[in-house]
């Protein structure tokens, strides 16, 4: 439940910096200097970590996901099974490993689809107007109060096996609206930019205007609220396998928790149960960490609020009963 | 050569609540390439709405706005004729620019869309406009905007204003947002670049003084009417209406109270 | 006026919106369970009931689909939702009645407690900010992405299966007569505490964070700045400039997701099994029973809607600008 809150409510006031020289390599560093802070980094390594597990899962895992040993029931951790093992011998270290790739494929897919969707409905909301606008705005906030995960068990539960890309699309089709709300209010400044309007005098054609003008300057926006819809999805997916709507046979950390629930793991077989929520918890956390290095790079206030704060302390000065800062000038040239 | 003519142009906004606003009340007007017209008034006074009408950024609620005889067609080709001749200076030039695209981009662009020169030259053409506002091709190039001084992207929005080989500029307030000392370099730019391609070009400024020191005539904006208009030296030494007398004594003159102290804007007058 | 209006009509669409997704759900469906369902027990439902259930899962294709869409309205406005097939055919109305308060107490408590506490820690913590509070914001991290069902499994295991504290399940002890008695009042206190308690932890760290940000984006604007500079108490500062100004945009955030926080907390009630509408919504899958899916379905998104309606209430009654546009 991590909402790039100030994304959306700070207008971009502050333009991106950008490094000096407009080669092809230096443009994509460019695209990436939302990233560049301790805090994405850290989540994209997480992040990397999980995707690592994901794609070398059969390499790495010392077990098959659903190999039974019965000589081994419901064992503690221990150096052949390192996250011991469940009521039928399975290894959970294996399942674990197994799992990522079920809750990464689900999870990016939904993402993907979610972004385009609100990429092209909030653009467009935000830079046409009047009731067309109005119209594509409302539509958007129906998604955003409807609740979307009984909307997505009770289409679940229309089909006998659900395939993982209608998860996905059911989830971005529930979860596409946040995003599409904070692109209208960002495209909505955008439009207004004299940038915007020099280039429309100059007779640039629309799909130009909204593609080679508009969206670079809307990169972070887009990747935060990607991020976003990506904790989202993971967290409805490893839900439903946790209640049973997904099949069992789509094995991810849900499935874990779900039949960990339905053949009393808790609260004595702590092993089955503790490492797949943490696992949900690390990856929603690496999700997270991404989306505050992008919110500060939007937002620079809040990157900086910690480094002033402390140095005025230095100087023998309270943060509470100091007059709190002088604003850095806008638009230094 | 090139004529605009603006003839019995109104244009009205709806405001939310409080009904329609009158921005523009029949005004008519004519610019010729070559005459330097100074369009003054305060804000609010519908300044930039002109400048609006005129890009075609929007439409007139009613009268019409020709170039050479023929209204503005609303789209299409001959839209894009008509923005070709008739382009635009940008008041803020830290707005202006997009921030995530090159200098090269930003003068590029209109010289592809209207193909003034063939592909293979559009490179030399860039460095050639650069030249133009007496800025280094070699240096700022492949710059961004913000690695820029608000001058020199002042210039940069400008040799992006002649690419298209215009014959008409509109120049909406286009020191306004720039240190006092740079202004009158920007300011000599204009008027050299307008004496060289003989420029028809309509300066909006609230600036009584730089308007009288850049332009042949000098035409006052009320509320959406024009008040006066006449050769600049006669609006300012002896202007006909109230309005203009009120904007004359309210910018400051250094012969009157303050000498050289007040100047700052004035002095480039006499140079 | 306007703004409440315009809300008006927005909260009226996205109800037409529901209903009308509502109708479309089954008519989409693949395979027919209802006229399986009611071949099957041939005998035992009235008439009524089966014309009911034939209009709201779209049986009468004899009809036009617009006739079929004005049948259905009409069975919303008396009342009628069908019958449920695993609750022994009681009519769907009185099945979500007796679960819905349940629902609308524990969530709604917990929902609202939660975001007062987290807003009011998450204005101390950007007021703070730079200081050791700022030790919270990792923390806070952490529990915003846990999944509640989770968090609610742990919290069993530990507070009521190891320490014995709380009571792992159910609203109220099995046997008690529910009633205005100080046994049941108190009974269902003990049982709600861990559910809330969850609900309250997993989600208190959204709205720390949220709220922190706002408040330090606010104290930089220049009428804080002039406020401390007026020598005001810091106490004034704090609550009457910066986070007043700071909770608006939290509340509407608020409103917006409460649609994402009531689904996740349902999912608690099947943990606990609290009787609420969450755990009925899981077992009407489970079993397969669709008029009650249907039902709830509709139910839940009204009941969003209207805790939609009481925080829009509040946010007008807090911003300013809404208050002058009515004067």
């Amino acid at each position: 439940m991590t909402y790039p809150t100030t994304a959306a409510n700070a207008v971009a006031e502050t333009l991106p910096r950008r490094p000096r020289r407009g080669s092809p390599l230096s443009r994509l560093g460019a695209s990436f200097a939302m990233f560049r802070n301790a805090k994405s980094i850290t989540g994209l390594v997480i992040l990397g970590f999980f995707v690592l597990l994901a794609v070398f899962g059969d390499l790495i895992s010392p077990y098959g996901p659903l190999e039974k040993d019965f000589t081994a029931l419901r064992q503690p951790p221990s150096a052949a099974h390192w996250l011991g093992t469940t009521h039928m011998g399975e290894d959970v270290l294996s399942q674990i490993i197994f799992g990522t790739r079920g809750v990464l494929i689900v999870g990016f897919a939904a993402g993907i689809i979610a972004t385009l969707i609100a990429v092209v409905i909030g653009v467009t909301a935000g830079y046409i107007s009047g009731w067309r606008s109005e119209s594509l705005s409302a539509l958007t906030n129906v998604f955003l109060v409807l609740p979307g995960l009984p909307l997505i068990i009770i289409v679940a539960s229309q089909y006998e096996n659900p395939s993982l890309l209608l998860v996905a699309g059911v989830l971005a089709i529930t979860g596409w609206a946040w995003g599409g709300r904070v692109l209208r209010a960002q495209t909505m400044s955008l439009r207004n930019r004299d940038f915007v309007q020099a280039a429309r005098a100059n007779g640039e054609p629309l799909w130009r205007i909204i593609t080679v003008e508009m969206l670079p300057n809307l990169t972070a926006v887009i990747a935060s609220s990607f991020v976003g819809t990506v904790t989202a999805a993971v967290l409805g997916l490893t839900t439903l396998a946790f209640i049973g709507v997904i099949p069992i046979t789509n094995l991810n950390w849900g499935t874990i928790l779900f039949w960990a629930q339905q053949n009393g793991a808790f609260p004595d077989y702590w092993w089955w149960y503790i490492p797949a929520g943490l696992c949900i918890a690390l990856l929603g956390m690496a999700l997270a960490l991404v989306n505050f290095g992008i919110d500060e790079y939007v937002n620079p206030r809040l990157r900086s609020a910690g480094e002033r704060a402390r140095a005025l302390r230095k100087k023998g000065a309270t943060i509470s009963d100091s007059v709190t800062a002088v604003r850095a000038p806008k638009g230094d040239a | 050569m090139s004529t605009l003519e603006f003839r019995n142009v109104s244009k009205r906004y709806w405001v939310r609540g409080s009904g329609h606003l009158l921005a523009l009340d029949d005004v008519s007007f004519t610019l010729a390439s070559g005459q330097t017209i100074a369009l003054v008034g305060q804000s609010g006074s519908g300044k930039s709405t002109i400048a609006k009408i005129i890009t075609q950024l929007e439409r007139q609620t009613s009268g019409d706005v020709l170039l050479d005889g023929t209204p503005i067609p609303r789209a299409g080709r001959g839209l894009r004729r008509y923005r070709q001749q008739v382009r635009m200076v940008f008041q803020d030039p830290f707005a202006s620019l997009n921030p995530y695209h090159t200098i090269r981009h930003h003068i590029e662009r209109p010289l592809r869309l209207d193909r003034v020169v063939p592909k293979f030259e559009v490179e030399d053409e860039v460095r050639r406009l650069l030249e133009r506002v007496r800025l280094d091709p070699d240096e700022l190039i492949d710059r961004r905007p913000h690695e820029l001084s608000g001058g020199q992207r002042q210039r940069v929005a400008i040799a992006r204003a002649l690419a298209s080989r215009p014959s008409l500029l509109i120049a909406d307030e286009p020191v306004s947002m720039l240190d006092v000392s740079i202004r009158l370099g920007v300011l000599n730019l204009l008027a050299d670049l307008q004496r060289e391609s003989r420029l028809g070009v309509l300066y909006i400024t609230h600036d009584l003084a730089t308007a009288r020191h850049f332009s042949d005539e000098i035409m006052v904006l009320h509320r959406g009417v024009v008040v006066e208009r006449g050769p600049a030296d006669r609006v300012i030494l002896d202007p006909q209406h109230e309005y203009t007398r009120a904007l004359r004594d309210a910018s400051p003159d250094p012969d009157k109270h303050f000498g050289a102290a007040a100047g700052a804007t004035t002095t480039g007058a006499d140079s | 006026m306007r703004f409440l209006l315009s809300r008006a009509a927005f909260y009226l669409f996205t109800a037409w919106a529901a209903i009308t997704i509502n109708f479309f759900l089954p008519r989409m469906m693949k395979g027919d369970p209802i006229s399986a369902y009611l071949a099957k027990n041939q005998g035992q439902i009235s008439p009524e009931a089966i014309a009911s259930l034939r209009t709201l899962f779209g049986l009468d294709t004899e009809r036009t689909l617009l006739e079929q869409y004005i049948d259905y309205w009409g069975l919303l406005f008396s009342g009628d939702l069908g019958r449920s097939f695993s609750k022994g055919l009681a009519p769907v109305t009185e099945v979500i009645a007796s679960a819905l308060p349940w629902t609308v107490g524990l969530v709604g408590i917990a929902t609202v407690l939660s975001f007062f506490l987290g807003t009011a820690a998450g204005a101390i913590i950007g007021w703070r900010r730079g200081s050791r509070a700022d030790l919270v914001v990792p923390f806070a991290t952490f529990f915003s992405t846990v999944p509640y069902f989770w968090m609610g499994l742990i919290a069993i295991a530990f507070f009521s299966t190891a320490l014995g504290w709380f009571p792992a399940s159910h609203a109220y002890d099995k046997g008690t007569q529910p009633g205005f008695t100080w046994e049941f009042i108190s009974q269902v206190i003990a049982h709600g505490f861990l559910p809330a308690l969850t609900i309250v932890v997993s989600s208190l760290g959204g709205w720390i964070l949220g709220m922190r940000n706002m408040m330090i984006t606010v104290l930089d604007e220049d009428y804080v700045t002039v406020a401390q500079a007026k020598g005001l108490t810091t106490r004034r500062v704090l609550g009457a400039y910066a986070a007043r100004n700071a909770v608006l945009p939290q509340l509407s955030s608020f409103a917006l997701s409460l649609g994402f926080i009531v689904g996740g907390t349902l999912v608690m009630e099947l943990v606990f099994s609290y009787p609420g509408v969450g755990k009925l919504l899981l077992d009407a899958t489970t079993a397969k029973d669709y008029p009650l899916m249907q039902g709830l379905f509709l139910v839940i998104t009204l009941t969003v809607l209207v805790a939609n309606i009481l925080a829009d209430v509040a946010y007008a009654a807090l911003d300013p600008r809404t208050r002058q546009v009515e004067a």
